[in-house]
Order: C-alpha cells, then sequence, then structure tokens
C-alpha cells in the first residue's frame, strides 16, 4: 500500500487517541458531562473502515463515535466543542457526545438507543436504490447490539432488496459488564448475517490494514450491486464502557448527582482507572498502533522521529479544538427552539 | 429497623424480601446479575438466588419484556428492570398490547402479576435520548398501574406491594434519587400503593407533585414558609390510579392548586390532574389551578439549557409566589 496512505492512516488513529485521552481529562475537568464512552483500543477500525470510503458515502453510527466523526473528516475543533454543548459544536450543543451530526459530511449522526443504527442505514440505503446512485452507506453497532430486534429485521430486509449498506460489528466482546458469550448464543457475529445471505467476513481489528482491505472489497461488492455486505472486527476497549464505568458499572449520573451527599461517589470518582501506559500496552500485544508503525518500519516508510513529529503536531491540534471549545459561546434557548422547530418553515403556528 | 437509607438500598432490600418468600419471583434485565444492576438495586442476589432468578438479559427489550408477560401468566412474579425509561420505548408493546389487555382479553381468566421497573427522568447532561419522563405515554393506557416513589419508605413499600400485586405495574424511579437518603422503617405497615401522601400541611396553597419533583415541591414550600407563605405539598406516589380523595381535600381547603412536574406539559401528567381537579373542585378555587412542566421541547445536551427546561426549586416557589400574591412580583 502506498506511504501516503499509510501516513494518512497512522496519523488518524493518533489523533484519535490523543483526541479520547484528551476528552477523558477534559470530563475529569468538569467539562464534558453527561455519559462519555471513549474508542482506545478500537482506533483500527473507524480508521480502516472509514479511509475506505467515498466522500458520497454515508456513515450511521452509536453513542461511541468521536472518533468515527474525526476520520470522517468532521473537524476536531467542532467534535469538541459539541463534548463541551457549545453553540460551534457540531450539533450545535444540543446532542452532545452520543448524537454528532455533520450533514455536509453525511455523517448521519451518532444515536444512543442501541440498534437504532440498522433502520436509519436502511432507510438511506433504500433512497440510493431507489434513485441507482453509486452510493453505499456504512453502518456501525456493537457486539451487544446484535440482539436487538432490529437487527434480525433490517438485515433481513436490506438483502430482501439489495441494499448498499455495510454493516460494521465493532466487536470488542463487551455489553457493558456482560460478556459475549453471557449475552450471545452464537458469539461468531459475522454467522448471524449468513442467515439472511449475506456475505460476511470476520476480520483482525487489531490490523487497520487487514480491516481497511477487507472493507475495500465490500464496498467494491455493493457498488457492483451485490447488495448488503458485513464485516465482524474484533476488537478490545481498552477502558470502561464509559467514564462512569470504573470496571463495574457505575452510571455517571450517580457520580454527578450525589457528590454532595454521599461519600460513596468520592470512591467512585478515584476508582476511575487509569490509562494503560504504552508499556502496558505493548505487554498486552494488542495495541493497533503499535502494529501500525511497526508494519510501516519494517517497511522502512517511517522513522521513530517521525512518529513524534505527528504526535507533537497531534497535541497541538488537540489543544487548539480545546480551546476553540472554551472559546465557544454557549447556545441559548432561541437556538433549541430554532432546532425543534427549523423544519416548520414560514407555517405559523398559534 | 430505622436509619437513614438511600432510596437504591431499600428496592434492593425490598426485592431480597420478596425473593426469598416467594420462589416465584425472578428478575431479568441488562446488567442486573454479575454487575448488581446499573444502579445497584439488584446488588448481590445473584450470588443469592443464582442466574435462573436474576437474570442478565442480551439487550431486546421487546423480547425479554414479552418473556416476563408469558412467565406471569402462568403464575411466576417476575420483576423486569429496563436499564432506564428510555428503552422501555422498545418494550412497549410487550407493556401495552400485552400486559395491560391479556387479563381483559381473556375475560379475567390470566392474573399479571408483573412489575417493570426504570430508572429515568432529567439527570445530568445525558441529553435527548437519555432524559425522557413517559409518565404521559403509560398514564393513559387502562390496565396498567403506576407507581412513583420518591422516598426510601415508599420505594420499600411499594416495590413490595407492587411485586405481590396480581396487576401490572410500571415502577418508575428516578435516576436522581437512588442515593438520596431518608428513615426506613420495614416495620411500619404500608398504606395502600396508590394513596397521596401529604409530605407538608399547609393552609394557603396545594402543590401537588410526585417523585423528584415533589422532593424540590418541599423545598420551595420551606422556602415560602420563610416568606409566611403556608404550602401543602402532596406527592402523589401512584399515577395511575390516582387518590382524588387526598387532592381534593387538600384543595378545598387551600382554594389554591399549583401542580408541578417534570415532564413535558403538554397532554401531561400535569394537564390530567388539573382537568379532574377543576372538574371536581371548581367551586372552592381562588384562582385558576396552574402547572409547572417541563418545556415541550427534547432535552438539550448543554446543561445550563438542561436546568431551564424543568422546574427547580426557585421556579416552583417563583409560580406559588406568582399565585398567592399576583402583581406584587414581577
Ligand atoms: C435499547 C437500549 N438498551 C440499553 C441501552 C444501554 N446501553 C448502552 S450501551 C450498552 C451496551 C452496548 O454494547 P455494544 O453494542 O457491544 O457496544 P459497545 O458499547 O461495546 O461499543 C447498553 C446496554 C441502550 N443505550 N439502548
Ligand atoms: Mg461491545
Amino acid at each position: 500500500m502506498k506511504r501516503d496512505t499509510l501516513l494518512s492512516m497512522l496519523h488518524d488513529m493518533l489523533l484519535a487517541r490523543a483526541f479520547e485521552e484528551r476528552a477523558a481529562q477534559e470530563y475529569t475537568k468538569g467539562n464534558i458531562a453527561g455519559f462519555l464512552h471513549l474508542y482506545p483500543g478500537e482506533e483500527a477500525v473507524a480508521v480502516g473502515v472509514l479511509h475506505g470510503a467515498e466522500p458520497n458515502d454515508y456513515i450511521v453510527s452509536t453513542y461511541r463515535e468521536h472518533v468515527h466523526a474525526l476520520v470522517r473528516g468532521v473537524p476536531a475543533e467542532k467534535v469538541m466543542a459539541e463534548l463541551f454543548g457549545r453553540r460551534d459544536g457540531c450539533s450545535g450543543g444540543m446532542g452532545g457526545s452520543m448524537h454528532l451530526f455533520d450533514h455536509e459530511r453525511r455523517f448521519m449522526g451518532g444515536y444512543g438507543i442501541v440498534g437504532e443504527t440498522y433502520p436509519v442505514a436502511i432507510g438511506i440505503g433504500y433512497s440510493i436504490a431507489m434513485q441507482e446512485l453509486p452510493e453505499a452507506v456504512i453502518c456501525f453497532f456493537g457486539d451487544g447490539a446484535v440482539n436487538q430486534g432490529t437487527f434480525h429485521e433490517s438485515l433481513n430486509m436490506a438483502a430482501l432488496w439489495k441494499l448498499p449498506v455495510l454493516f460494521v460489528c465493532e466487536n470488542n466482546r463487551y455489553q457493558i459488564g456482560t460478556e459475549i458469550h453471557r449475552h450471545s448464543a452464537v458469539t461468531e457475529v459475522y454467522k448471524r448475517a449468513c442467515g439472511y445471505r449475506i456475505p460476511s467476513e470476520k476480520v483482525n481489528g487489531m490490523d487497520v490494514l487487514a480491516v481497511h482491505q477487507a472493507t475495500l472489497s465490500a464496498l467494491q461488492r455493493i457498488r457492483e450491486g451485490t447488495g448488503p455486505q458485513f464485516l465482524e472486527v474484533e476488537t478490545y476497549r481498552f477502558r470502561g464502557h464509559s467514564m462512569s464505568d470504573p470496571g463495574s458499572y457505575r452510571p455517571n449520573v450517580e457520580v454527578q448527582a450525589f457528590k454532595d451527599e454521599d461519600p460513596v461517589t468520592v470512591v467512585l470518582e478515584e476508582s476511575i482507572p487509569n490509562y494503560p501506559t504504552e508499556s502496558q500496552l505493548d505487554a498486552l500485544g494488542r495495541d493497533n498502533i503499535a502494529h501500525l508503525t511497526g508494519h510501516m518500519r519494517r517497511e522502512g516508510y517511517l522513522e521513530m522521529e517521525d512518529v513524534a513529529h505527528m504526535k507533537d503536531e497531534i497535541a497541538r491540534l488537540v489543544d487548539s479544538a480545546v480551546n476553540f471549545a472554551l472559546n465557544s459561546p454557549e447556545p441559548d434557548m432561541q437556538d433549541a427552539w430554532q432546532a425543534l422547530n427549523c423544519n416548520r418553515g414560514q407555517e405559523v403556528v398559534i | 429497623m430505622s436509619e437513614e437509607t438511600p432510596v437504591w438500598k431499600a428496592l434492593n432490600l425490598a426485592m431480597d424480601a420478596e425473593m426469598s418468600d416467594d420462589d416465584s419471583v425472578f428478575t431479568l434485565g441488562e446488567d442486573v446479575g454479575l454487575y448488581g444492576g446499573s444502579y445497584r438495586v439488584t446488588q448481590d442476589l445473584y450470588a443469592r438466588y443464582g442466574e435462573w432468578r436474576v437474570r442478565d438479559t442480551p439487550i431486546s427489550e421487546g423480547s425479554f419484556t414479552g418473556l416476563a408477560v408469558g412467565a406471569a401468566m402462568v403464575g411466576m412474579r417476575p420483576v423486569v428492570e429496563i436499564m432506564t425509561v428510555n428503552f422501555a420505548l422498545l418494550a412497549l408493546d410487550a407493556i401495552i398490547n400485552m400486559a395491560a389487555k391479556i387479563p381483559f382479553m381473556s375475560g379475567g381468566q390470566f392474573p399479571m402479576p408483573l412489575v417493570v421497573r426504570m430508572p429515568g427522568g432529567v439527570a445530568k447532561q445525558l441529553a435527548a435520548q437519555h432524559s425522557q419522563r413517559l409518565e404521559h405515554t403509560l398514564m393513559n393506557v387502562p390496565g396498567l398501574r403506576i407507581a412513583v416513589p420518591a422516598t426510601p419508605q415508599d420505594a420499600w413499600w411499594q416495590l413490595r406491594q407492587a411485586i405481590r400485586s396480581d396487576e401490572p405495574i410500571v415502577f418508575l424511579e428516578h435516576e436522581l434519587l437512588y442515593f438520596s437518603k431518608g428513615t426506613l422503617d420495614t416495620k411500619l405497615p404500608p398504606p395502600p400503593m396508590h394513596r397521596a401522601t401529604v409530605r407538608r400541611p399547609g393552609n394557603d396553597l396545594t402543590i401537588i407533585s410526585y417523585s423528584h419533583m415533589a422532593k424540590l415541591s418541599l423545598k420551595a414550600a420551606e422556602r415560602l414558609s420563610a416568606e409566611g407563605m403556608d404550602i401543602e405539598v402532596i406527592d402523589l406516589r401512584s399515577l395511575r390510579p390516582i387518590d382524588w380523595d387526598s387532592c381534593a381535600a387538600s384543595v378545598e381547603k387551600t382554594h389554591h392548586l399549583l401542580v408541578v412536574e417534570e415532564d413535558c406539559g403538554f397532554a401531561g401528567a400535569g394537564a390530567e390532574i388539573v382537568a379532574t381537579l377543576t372538574e371536581r373542585c371548581f367551586h372552592f378555587l381562588d384562582a385558576p389551578a396552574q402547572r409547572l412542566a417541563g418545556l415541550d421541547m427534547p432535552t438539550p445536551y448543554n446543561g445550563t439549557l438542561e436546568t431551564a427546561s424543568i422546574p427547580t426549586t426557585a421556579s416552583i416557589a417563583d409560580a406559588a409566589r406568582q399565585m398567592l400574591l399576583p402583581g406584587e412580583i414581577s
């Protein structure tokens, strides 16, 4: 693969990691609230898949979607400002971490209710197929999400009508605290797609090149009119389910709401796990960034200084995203009513 | 026992008591087992009662709630935990089309000893899909009962009563109340499950509320008492049925009614309460009954806007002042 492509993938993976680490810090400082689901460990999925997408393709994602948005090209400052709930955020401060939207980049939303991405994706796919456009929809979801009824209903319709949808399961083996063997009768998720005669494949999600390659082939089959395709990407999240899950499930609402009233919240805050060090990650042998840099160094594409240089540049980018967010004004009630009534046009009601 | 107990613990004790008394009681939901429940309500039950009675489920709300309906028809007493009320929208078929109707459609052949527990309400910047109050959706369903406990004592009593009842009961718990503490006396005999309670007696104005807003209303009433206003606060405890006699007795005494609700005002619980009490107590009212409710808008993520979208202690006090001293405040 071309050096430039690899470099840009590496850049996005490093940006993803740095952005999420910074988001965790800003959450601890109180600049971000609500549920915050982070992506460290899973970068190769978003990067491998979305580097295979065309600008005219659509993306539908979950609540763990900051990195999908970044890789899709939503500016880091717009994403950070949304996490801060500011007016210049990509959803105007109305949506927050779980609900990033960017119409221009065909980023069709982060959805908070598990299992919502499928029907939205097949709806977009239906419209593409109806108009015979050369476009595709990429639909992300977790391993826990495949037990929602919409999964089966949507896969059936997608296959029945040959809709141009690439289903991507980010299998990190956990549904919050429930491990996959305790939530699914068939744990090889890709096999479920076979029940609907959708071509499917299991991919190593620690290897961004493998993810990228599988995506390119799947998208090509979609553009040839084969109908929906399915990838199960095996991955791993290093952090808890969200910032409020320190290893046993503890929703952030408890921490925030009862801070003053209950000493137990102090314990919760202290037990938020520290991010693993680089050596710990190396020891795990699981880090997808190490995997890619290793590959590039062996190919002679990269010196360690280049990585250091890239990291510096990214650190500056993330700093400026935070500054942008801090300086952006809060939305006001007028903005909220405007968002609610945006489709009303000139009609005067009451 | 009489001590400072948090609401989650009272619920946990109620679950434990019912499970140990009756083998047909079982609970199921996402992360209720190994994790002990998102809000700890099922803590330690998995170890005590095993996986058949404390079942971790896949994310399949429609079907595991339906499963509980089927089990209830044949004599089990399932307690479903839906992780939050927002996900109950996926289980409405089981709750509304099945649980609420099977006893009726079968001509009274089947009991429906089902409890569906769900945390809800506006917590802290969880955005539009995770901040809902769905009482309006559920109140309009004949065949359902809805309990809305606000204190540890009520949580204890009402959950035990709900589990023992043969009717389907939706149990709405507020996310901001789990860690609020109060006295729990497990020996006290319970009032009927739907009985409203006077949290604070007063003569000038009646505030009717429930759940977290009942707590804020009480705070507002205490503030106003320093200003010489004597407010009566009624906590409904049940939204279906509603204890109209207690409500009417209060309105007939104070001649002023303010209903405070966190849910959106349009076609909400407050609309029902104001309409019924106006029909019943019109000649006793010195001023039009008022509602203070959440704005008719999905909950914004931004923290300032979120706070502005629902009643606060200050806005409740303002609304009451406005009714008692019209014109005197801007
Ligand atoms: C319908 C519904 N039920 C429950 C939840 C609460 N919830 C949020 S994320 C989650 C686990 C999802 O696991 P998975 O699909 O594997 O995605 P991951 O978080 O691991 O990326 C649950 C149960 C929800 N958001 N929506
Ligand atoms: Mg998962």
